[in-house]
């Protein structure tokens, strides 16, 4: 192929070429551009908005004598469950209710005298701590009041 | 016949119907001892179009929802008639195909079909699986029962525990924090759009693989074949193989009526986020190896949550299960035995863990 510096057709051919370079990244930015404009919505579209925790800080689980003792009951802690137990000697213990394994929801076994998960048998003692089975983390203990007849339960200070 | 033919040559004549459809009459099965596992895709297919046609009749009556959705299936029960039957198909057929498609799985692995050049046939099968193993998670919880609503909540809390992405996928998952009315709608999107579309796609893939490739032939007998004089090893897939299949097809269908009218599917009881989940809970057979394996799991091994070990183990299993084929030799000679032996462990190990699942407290 002739070369020479001076030949305009090949300078024109570099400048279409700069053109067209150019004109590629305009529409590719462009595209680009398009599509994280449609993907951002998108993406945030499908992450579900925060649920508000409704019930505050405090509840009323149980009214004083409806538990004997030995024995627990499941309450609502805003959205979540929460156990209320009687130890043997008459004690109030208060926990969250879900399994720190996968999250079922534990409930308290006279027989054992334990809290027992019926989905992978996992065991935790009367002070909410993992024991037996495979739960990693002992339940989050509530604190508990009995004011007037009613058991409220709250959440630790330090939690 | 003559309104079939004048169909058929008014077709010809615009499409080019004969030569669309050469490829299908040239279609060939081999013809062997161990032929009839060949009919195990069909059936899975069979069943998948029966959940396609039951699925629409029920979401005639269906109202997804945490206040409708069990009332819903109640109602389609007890007052729409026969609806009690559509209902027992549907989760009937759903079992047994996803019964077929492990079976199909196995029989492809232990007669070393997924070999060059069926890669990618064997990849998108063992994505159909998972996506089979989607439908069945996802459909489970539509009933709303308190079986399902714990099933639920274990099984997204093991999505949770992947590393780095797991939380937000729960989250995308659950559509919140907690398995609620939230979680129901979304499975219920996805298992009537998004899984069916995919799946659509994946066994349109899926069937051009195999029409392309042809089907294989067990090595073995690959063997045998060429040290003996050549016979008749083939028969035609149009219309000699395809009234077999539709043989089995028929039988599947009577297996299936059998089990859905004898053995009428259960509702349980509607689910309730503040009660204890109930003893004995237990997941679908399906996934009970993967239950039972996790239970077993010590809570902590090393410096890592035993559940986290489970699921990266998981992981890794179906990430090398998908990619199997590419371990594979293509010479026929040189097969790797070891591959034959992960497929009779896999096959041990899960029907072990499923019948161990079965009767451990």
């Amino acid at each position: 192929m002739p070369t020479s510096g001076e030949d305009p057709g090949q300078a024109k051919a570099v400048n279409s070429l700069q053109r067209r370079k150019f004109t590629q990244l305009l529409l590719g930015s462009g595209f680009l551009a398009t599509a994280v404009a449609f993907l951002y919505p998108l993406l945030r579209y499908l992450v579900p908005p925060k649920a508000l925790d409704l019930g505050g800080d405090s509840v009323v689980a149980a009214k004083t004598g409806e538990l004997k003792p030995n024995s627990g009951k499941i309450f609502r802690f805003g959205n979540r469950p929460g156990l209320l137990l009687r130890t043997p000697s008459g004690e109030y213990r208060a926990m969250s209710a879900t399994c720190t394994h996968l999250s079922c929801t534990v409930q308290y076994r006279d027989d054992l005298q334990r809290v027992w998960c019926a989905c992978h048998n996992g065991q935790y003692d009367l002070n909410g701590k993992n024991i037996s089975g495979p739960p990693p983390r002992p339940l989050e203990l509530f604190e508990v009041q009995v004011r007037g007849g009613e058991i409220f339960v709250r959440r630790s200070r330090e939690a | 016949m003559s309104v079939l033919r004048g169909l058929r040559d008014w077709l010809d004549d615009r499409f080019g119907w004969e030569q669309l459809i050469y490829p299908l009459r040239k279609k060939s099965v081999p013809r062997h001892r161990l032929s009839y596992w060949y009919f195990l895709g069909g059936i899975t297919l069979f069943l998948f179009v029966i959940q396609v046609v039951t699925g629409i009749l029920l979401l005639l009556y269906y109202r997804p929802g945490a206040n409708e959705a069990f009332e819903s299936v109640q109602y389609i029960m007890t007052q729409v008639q026969f609806g009690w039957l559509i209902r027992s198909i549907h989760s009937w057929s759903a079992n047994l195909m996803i019964f077929t498609a492990f079976a199909h799985m196995f029989s492809v692995l232990f007669l070393k079909a997924y070999r060059k050049p069926r890669e990618l046939t064997w990849v998108s099968g063992v994505l159909l699986l998972f996506l089979v193993l989607g439908f069945g998670f996802s459909g489970y919880l539509l009933p709303w029962n308190t079986l399902a609503f714990f099933a639920t909540k274990v099984g997204t809390e093991i999505t949770g525990q992947v590393p780095l992405i797991g939380k937000a996928l729960m989250i995308f998952l659950r559509g919140g924090e907690d398995v609620t009315g939230a979680t129901l709608t979304r499975f219920f999107g996805f298992h009537v759009a998004v899984l069916p579309g995919l799946a659509t796609m994946l066994i349109l893939l899926h069937l051009l693989l195999v029409q392309r490739f042809g089907i294989s032939v067990p090595p073995k007998l690959e063997a045998e074949w060429s040290a003996k004089p050549p016979e008749q090893r083939e028969m035609k897939f149009f219309p000699n193989f395809m009234l077999r299949e539709l043989m089995a097809w028929y039988v599947a269908l009577g297996v299936l009526g059998a089990l859905a009218a004898l053995f009428p599917w259960n509702l349980g009881v509607k689910a309730d986020p503040f009660v204890p989940a109930p003893a004995g809970i237990k997941p679908e057979w399906y996934f009970l190896f993967m239950f039972q394996t996790l239970k077993l799991i010590p809570s902590k091994l090393w410096v890592m949550d035993g559940e986290v070990v489970g699921v990266l183990g998981f992981g890794l299993v179906a990430l090398t299960w998908l990619m199997l084929p590419f371990f594979e030799s293509s010479h026929p000679a040189r097969l790797k035995p070891w591959i034959t032996g992960l497929a009779v462990f896999a096959l041990t190990y899960i029907a072990g863990m499923t019948v161990y699942g079965h009767f451990a407290q």
